[in-house]
């Protein structure tokens, strides 16, 4: 790949000349898709970012929002919300490349001056009988661990799903959640000319060239052999350090912005920080330090060496800044000034030799030869945007198959897509900083935020089969299940981030699948009124097997009073009542499209139709879930109600649930069907539950929880029954696999 | 009283560790081992994490630091020792305790709620407990199966040194119950100076905070008052 022809004239035209080697490489990088969203921009503004809560949306490396204050006159306490993909490299080296995807989001919080405090994993493979489908699986979720458990940061929550359309590229969005006091927020927008720029971290070597443009193509069949040079190779342990290292940096005041080096690297990072403050800089490329001999500017320039932040910093501070980097045993070089000009870069190479040679002496500059002189904004924002042709999906025709109601729930129940992700949390250290009062494996995680009193429930996911089926649909019911997942804790929701995953934007039917999901995913936030307050476009995820399906993962964070949330497991004491079922109410027709029981049997469906008030629901049902009568609360969507009340069942209580309404729709319908926006409850005060979601959603009587420790279900006349031992042993399919 | 919480590069769970020492009551500060030990300390906790990156071996770097010297000596005098996950590994590396954990038997890391049968109720760690009480703590290790040389082991079972065992929720040691291949099903020891100093891989800091619903693990950490 090198920079278009027509980006080239723009870039002529600006400098009034040709363009150096090293700009003509810079221009290439930051003006690709992945760093310039140039095909999805146009379509970003369906998104809300606003809300009172919302201190800096879009923008930065990460968002910031307030807490709800307890209003006792103490200072506001903000956490951060940030998302990325690491999808490209993760195919070519799935442990490196899901390492490194840790890093980058954790970095991006600590420029904001935040502590990371949670991490949230959604993965997407192939399908789970391919045996290169869990190569990558292993790969990634070992990555994952490795430098998440490492660098201390729990990861609390997250998504698997496996789809064949994923098999020739994978999918790794990972989000962070940050908690910094108002007064330690920093931005990366540069304050002040003639203030210092220092790089601190690893050692820059020739690590992940090209990365940013690497993830802007479609991924060639020999991309695992072509392609590893662009894959970084991540340090967690100077992850670590870095973390510790920035947190006595802001301890003591001494950063006045600051920036994560990511995609396209040093030159990435510097020249976004200046244009951001309507500033320029010049950097003088030799001072950065090194670990590989004979780097030439251009590889200075954009390596993208893991473990690097570059800090603004006023010139008295930079020897206290040099001071704390050496006592966490991290490198630091001052390799410029902010000014008010251009964006410069300088190369001496005789001195990068001298240095090179007399171990770190550094001579004085002499005529160092400026291989970048643009203006920074240009830089950063001067990419056209695409303006691509879009088709609009269509759903599909009814066509549905027949299965025999055991044959349907002992596979849909066993399916890699629903089953345990217990396999995949065991090897992420999901309790380090002992704020976890929910752990994985429940439909949030909740976190103590003991600065406020708050839990935090955080919520992380998407599903491929729903937007597949329906982009805009799906993309709608994808929000709502993740706002039901917090709402289902107690939280009300705060703010969102996303990552919205798609194929060739090129493709007139890929780039209208995309918009579809932006759109939904944009719609159903606007609704339930949480504030989208950044995300990450991955677009190119696209191989000789096709593109993957729309991908809106939407990370969501909610907050409440306290750290008790209600159990998703059968308590035994309550009654049950399904609250949202449309199908059932008999305000919707019943429908499977979508679902997991046509993923697995063939066939087709339209998707089925939301909840009417979806922001009353969540609010309702955030409510709800606080009542000390209620005893269980679980979302039910992937793999619908079947696999909602097997996941229920425990060795010590399980439930009698009968639903007979023929009318209303088959057992397959009824008991498959992923409508989202529904959710069990167990409670010993039915009638308050019936009477607070009166003129909300339906409610309906599905039985009662008892000590069994297994589930009847009868629906239409036909029965099953299955105790917890058949239950996990139906669910245990990754971790029996893998074991 | 006041704890030295030692601070490696890459420890993780120092910050826990104070706070649940402060739960308890029990005063604590981080020390960055470069430092070194203050004189004035009571106690020395070595916190979990990744020292070093577990680069070499987990707790082999941080198992030759000059601050261990000191840990070592103030061990000899008597001042009580507790070494958690990494602090474990650290602990062993040192030669404080006998013996190694190294990787789990699943060849991966595991975060997850194990039982513990309390095998000697007579130290100051495990004196809040009855010996064959059953706790619940968590493990998150990828390197926590304990390794010792088989008549080196039966020695520390007749001198009653082993703290921990992993067990069923009836208190029976089964294979099964067994989360890493730990030898006997060892999950924690006390070292060769005495009860004083002891290493365990399970977090008793983890299940301490009260606002957290678990507080089984204040017990060990109640090792400190002494």
């Amino acid at each position: 790949m090198s920079l278009a022809d027509s980006d080239r004239e723009l870039v002529v035209e600006e400098l009034g000349r040709d363009p150096t080697p090293a700009e003509e490489a810079l221009f290439e990088n930051l003006w690709s898709e992945h760093c310039a969203y140039r095909s999805s921009r146009p379509l970003l503004s369906a998104f809300d970012s606003e809300g009172e809560q919302v201190v800096l949306g879009p923008g930065d490396d990460a968002a910031v929002v307030a807490l709800p204050s307890s209003d006792d006159g103490s200072e506001a306490t903000y956490i951060t919300m940030g998302i990325e993909s690491h999808n490209h490299p993760s195919y070519v080296d799935p442990f490196d490349g899901a390492a490194t995807g840790v890093g980058g989001i954790v970095r991006d919080t600590l420029s904001m001056g935040a502590y990371p405090i949670a991490l949230a994993d959604s993965l997407y493979f192939g399908d789970f009988d391919r045996e290169h489908s869990r190569y990558l699986f292993e790969g990634v979720v070992e990555g994952i661990s490795h430098y998440g458990n490492c660098i201390g940061v729990p990861t609390v929550t997250g998504s698997v799903a496996f789809h064949d359309d994923y098999e020739g590229n994978p999918l790794v969005n990972v989000a962070c959640i940050g908690l910094l006091d108002a007064d330690r927020m920093i931005t990366a927008e540069a304050q002040e000319p003639g203030n210092k720029l220092v790089l601190v971290g690893n050692a820059t070597g020739r690590d992940g060239l090209g990365g940013a443009s690497f993830a802007s193509e479609d991924l060639a069949e020999d991309a695992e052999t072509e392609d590893r040079p662009a894959v970084q190779v991540g340090d967690p342990y100077t992850e670590k350090l870095l973390i510790e290292c920035n947190e006595q940096l802001l301890d003591e005041d001494l950063v006045e912005s600051a920036r994560d080096l990511g995609a396209a690297g040093l030159g990435g990072a510097s020249s976004e920080l200046v244009a951001k403050g309507g500033l320029g800089a010049t950097i003088d490329l030799e001072r950065v330090h090194q670990r590989e001999p004979n780097m030439n500017a251009l590889e200075i320039l954009l390596a993208e060496s893991q473990e690097r932040m570059v800090y603004e910093v006023e010139p008295e501070n930079v020897d206290r800044v040099a001071e704390i980097a050496d006592r966490y045993d991290l490198g630091c070089s001052v390799i410029g000034e902010v000014t008010d000009g251009n964006y410069v870069c300088r190369f001496d190479s005789e001195a990068q030799r001298a240095s090179e040679e007399s171990s770190g002496e550094q001579s004085e500059p002499r005529d160092r030869e400026t291989v970048v002189d643009a203006p920074a904004e240009f830089l950063g924002d001067g990419a056209p945007f695409n303006d691509l042709p879009a088709e609009e999906p269509t759903q599909p025709d009814r066509d549905l198959p027949e299965v025999a109601l055991e044959e349907a729930f002992d596979t849909v129940v066993g399916s890699p897509n629903t089953a345990s992700k217990r396999w995949v949390y065991r090897q992420y250290d999901h309790e380090v900083q002992v704020r976890t009062a929910v752990r994985p494996g429940d439909d949030a995680s909740l976190t103590a935020i003991r600065e406020t009193g708050q839990g935090l429930a955080f919520s992380s996911g998407a599903d491929p089969n729903w937007t597949d089926a329906a982009p805009y649909e799906g993309a709608r019911a994808v929000a709502l299940e993740n706002a039901t997942n917090v709402a289902a804790q107690g939280a009300t929701p705060l703010a969102a981030v996303n990552c919205l995953n798609g194929g060739n934007p090129e493709k007139p039917d890929v780039y209208g699948g995309f918009k579809g999901i932006v759109d939904g995913l944009a719609d159903m936030c606007s609704t339930l009124d949480v504030p989208v307050v950044g995300g990450n476009v991955s677009l190119y995820n696209d191989s000789a097997t096709g593109p993957i399906p729309p991908t809106p993962t939407l990370a969501l964070a909610g907050t409440k009073e306290g750290y008790d949330a209600p159990p998703a497991a059968f308590q035994g004491e309550g009654t049950l009542l399904l609250v949202g079922a449309r199908a059932l109410e008999g305000d919707a027709e019943p429908r499977l499209g979508g679902s997991e029981y046509l993923a697995q049997f063939g066939g087709s469906d339209r998707f089925p139709e939301l909840p009417s008030d979806p922001a009353a629901l969540v609010e309702t049902l955030a409510d709800v879930a606080n009542r000390e009568e209620t005893l269980a609360t679980h979302d039910v969507s992937h793999g619908g109600l079947a696999v909602a009340l097997a996941e229920m069942v425990t060795e010590d209580a399980g439930a009698a649930v009968e639903i007979d309404a023929p009318n209303k729709g088959s057992a397959a319908e009824l008991l498959f069907g992923e409508q989202a926006g529904r959710v069990v409850i167990e409670t010993t005060a039915p009638s308050e539950v019936r009477e607070a979601f009166d003129g909300v959603a339906p409610v309906y009587d599905l039985g009662d929880a008892d000590d069994s420790g297994a589930m009847d279900l009868t629906v239409n006349g036909e029965s099953l029954t299955y105790d917890a031992a058949d239950v996990a042993d139906l669910r245990s399919i990754i971790e029996r696999e893998l074991a | 009283m006041t704890v030295a919480v030692i601070q490696f590069g890459g420890s993780n769970c120092d910050r826990d560790s104070v706070q649940a020492l402060e739960e308890i009551g029990v005063e604590a500060e981080l020390v960055w081992h470069e430092d070194g030990l203050p004189e004035d300390v009571d106690g020395v906790m070595l916190p979990g994490g990744f020292s070093y990156g577990d680069y070499l071996r987990a707790g082999a770097m941080a198992g030759r630091s000059p601050i261990m010297e000191e840990v070592k000596t103030a061990a000899e005098d008597g001042t009580p020792v507790l070494g958690v996950c990494n602090g474990a590994q650290i602990g062993c590396e040192s030669s404080l305790t006998p013996g190694a954990f190294t990787t789990n038997e699943s060849a991966r890391f595991q975060c997850e709620h194990v039982y513990l049968r309390v095998e000697n109720a007579d130290t100051p760690w495990t004196r809040a407990y009855d010996e064959g009480e059953v706790i619940e703590l968590p493990i998150a290790h990828g390197e926590g199966r304990y390794e010792i040389a088989d008549d080196r082991l039966e020695e520390l079972e007749a001198d009653d040194r082993v703290l921990f065992t992993y067990c069923d929720a009836d208190g029976t040691v089964t294979p099964e119950a067994n989360p890493n291949g730990s030898k006997h099903a060892v999950a924690g020891i006390t070292g060769d100076r005495g009860d004083h100093v002891a290493v365990m891989m399970p977090h008793p800091e983890r299940v301490a905070l009260a606002d957290l619903g678990h507080t089984q693990g204040q017990g060990v950490l109640e090792g400190f008052e002494t």
